[in-house]
């Protein structure tokens, strides 16, 4: 039993090193079980979209997923963000799974509607010859950072991102990207290497130019307020001091 | 030290060295004071990466109070700094972070590893994590738990003053190894690369011990998730 599943997972990783045909994703949109809840985004999306829906899942009882083309997915985020019907204007995170084997690597956007009060999560299949999608940093800023480390820990490179860098491990990290399946426990490089390396990082290697620029041109500290002729002495008391 | 070791050394001859090589009274005294004032005026320097230090937090605070052993005040600048906790978990990013506030520290000081993961790396036996941080640069206590109490650090610095005590400034050997910075050793790592594969690997400083000993029995190595590329 044992040996079976460490020679499925070997097969599957000389499948994975060799480029193995990958699976097929696409299919028909699974309709939702008798009696299950459902869920007017995941409706509205299809009716839109039609078949960049590829699937539909319900987890967890009450949980929807979505999964999307990634080549339409910035689309329809935009879409799901900017129609009143749907409002999702809060991206509670991006976020990627691998699940090893050769699998496609899946991007996560869980999506909040703070005005319809429904949740809803968008996932996108990359093959791991192309991991390649749209930045979603058009349609929510917040997404800068988290692409940024999707980037950085699964090394999917997201197309128009303003600034895609490493945001988690040191700049001149030469591992690879951590969190993929065929990453080893403890790194690439052996233990001194590894010591070598980040013993010959420049600390400041973390900035970029832009960035020292920002914090040179940040405003300076405000003086305290006891300093200057407008003191906080100098103001009549309020009305709850002193009585 | 009591009174009885101050009357043995009276009779020490004066100068001390010479062909027998040893300490004599002036030398010794000289020690005793060059020591007494350091003993007693560790600043250190609180590197807090972790829940280590919310307990040295705690050490400094009121009710343990190190400042009752002579750490008068947490010396947040490196340069005014004397000892160096590092009080948690330390990933190869802050790595030279660490090694260069080691490097502005004046002479002469001392480093405390504060818990599993300054010491050894813990559990954290993984691609982003340091195995211990005498890798990178010379540890004089280890203070194990996971986190310490408050008692167990203030313990530690008893023990490095007690180390400190034992020191003497006519001492060249420490001189050469440990005081004498040359700087070309500045941002380099505290041993040689053969060093720290081998207390590193192939199963981390944590365990290694334990798995050598036969206390702990694994097929890591046979699991194809665990090979090497």
């Amino acid at each position: 039993m044992a040996e079976n599943i460490y020679q499925k997972y070997e097969s599957a990783l000389q499948a994975l090193e060799h480029g193995a045909p990958l699976p097929e994703t696409a299919g028909a949109v699974r309709t939702p079980p008798e009696g299950s809840p459902a869920h007017p985004s995941v409706a509205a999306l299809v009716e839109r979209f039609g078949d960049a829906v590829l699937d539909w899942e319900l987890v967890a009882g009450d949980e929807h997923v979505v999964f999307v083309r990634p080549e339409r997915a910035q689309e329809m985020l935009r879409w799901l963000k900017e129609d009143p019907s749907q409002r999702y204007l809060f991206l509670s995170d991006l976020t990627a799974v691998d699940y090893g084997g050769g699998r496609p690597l899946q991007v996560v956007y869980q999506l909040w509607s703070l005005e319809h009060r429904r949740q809803l999560r968008v996932k996108a299949e990359l093959a791991l010859a192309s991991l390649e999608i749209d930045s979603a940093v058009p349609v929510w800023h917040t997404a800068d950072w988290l692409e940024r480390e999707v980037y950085d820990l699964f090394g999917i490179r997201f197309r128009g991102h303003p600034d895609l860098r490493r945001i988690m491990m040191p700049e001149n990290y030469a591992e690879g990207h951590p969190l993929r399946k065929d990453f080893p426990l403890r790194g690439r490089f052996s233990r001194a290497e590894q010591t070598r390396r980040a013993l010959t990082m420049e600390t400041e290697d973390f900035y970029t130019p832009q960035e020292m620029v920002f914090m040179e041109e940040a405003e300076p500290v405000p003086p305290p307020a006891n300093e200057g002729s407008a003191s906080l002495m100098d103001q009549p008391p309020g009305p709850g001091v002193g009585g | 030290m009591g009174l009885g070791d101050a009357r043995e050394r009276t009779s020490l001859p004066v100068m001390g060295g010479g062909k027998s090589g040893a300490p004599g009274w002036l030398t010794s005294r000289l020690d005793d004071l060059v020591n007494w004032s350091r003993v007693n005026s560790l600043w250190p320097m609180p590197f807090g990466t972790a829940c280590c230090a919310i307990e040295m937090m705690a050490t400094a605070a009121s009710k343990y109070d190190q400042a009752r052993f002579g750490m008068e005040r947490m010396s947040y600048s490196p340069r005014q700094a004397d000892v160096l906790i590092c009080a948690g978990r330390l990933p190869y990013k802050m790595a030279p972070v660490i090694r260069r506030i080691w490097d502005q520290m004046p002479q002469p000081k001392w480093a405390i590893a504060m818990g599993a993961c300054a010491s050894s790396g813990n559990i954290f036996d993984a691609y982003s994590m340091v195995q211990g941080i005498d890798t990178i640069i010379p540890v004089d206590v280890y203070v194990p738990g996971c986190p310490p109490r408050p008692e167990a650090l203030l313990y530690g610095l008893m023990m490095l003053q007690e180390k400190i005590r034992g020191e003497s400034v006519f001492d060249k050997e420490l001189h050469e190894q440990l005081r004498r910075e040359p700087p070309e050793r500045a941002g380099k790592p505290n041993l040689p690369p053969e060093a720290i594969d081998e207390v590193a690997l192939p199963f981390g400083n944590s365990t290694k011990q334990n798995r050598v000993a036969g206390l702990v029995s694994t097929a890591a190595l046979a699991r194809p998730s665990d090979r090497q590329p």
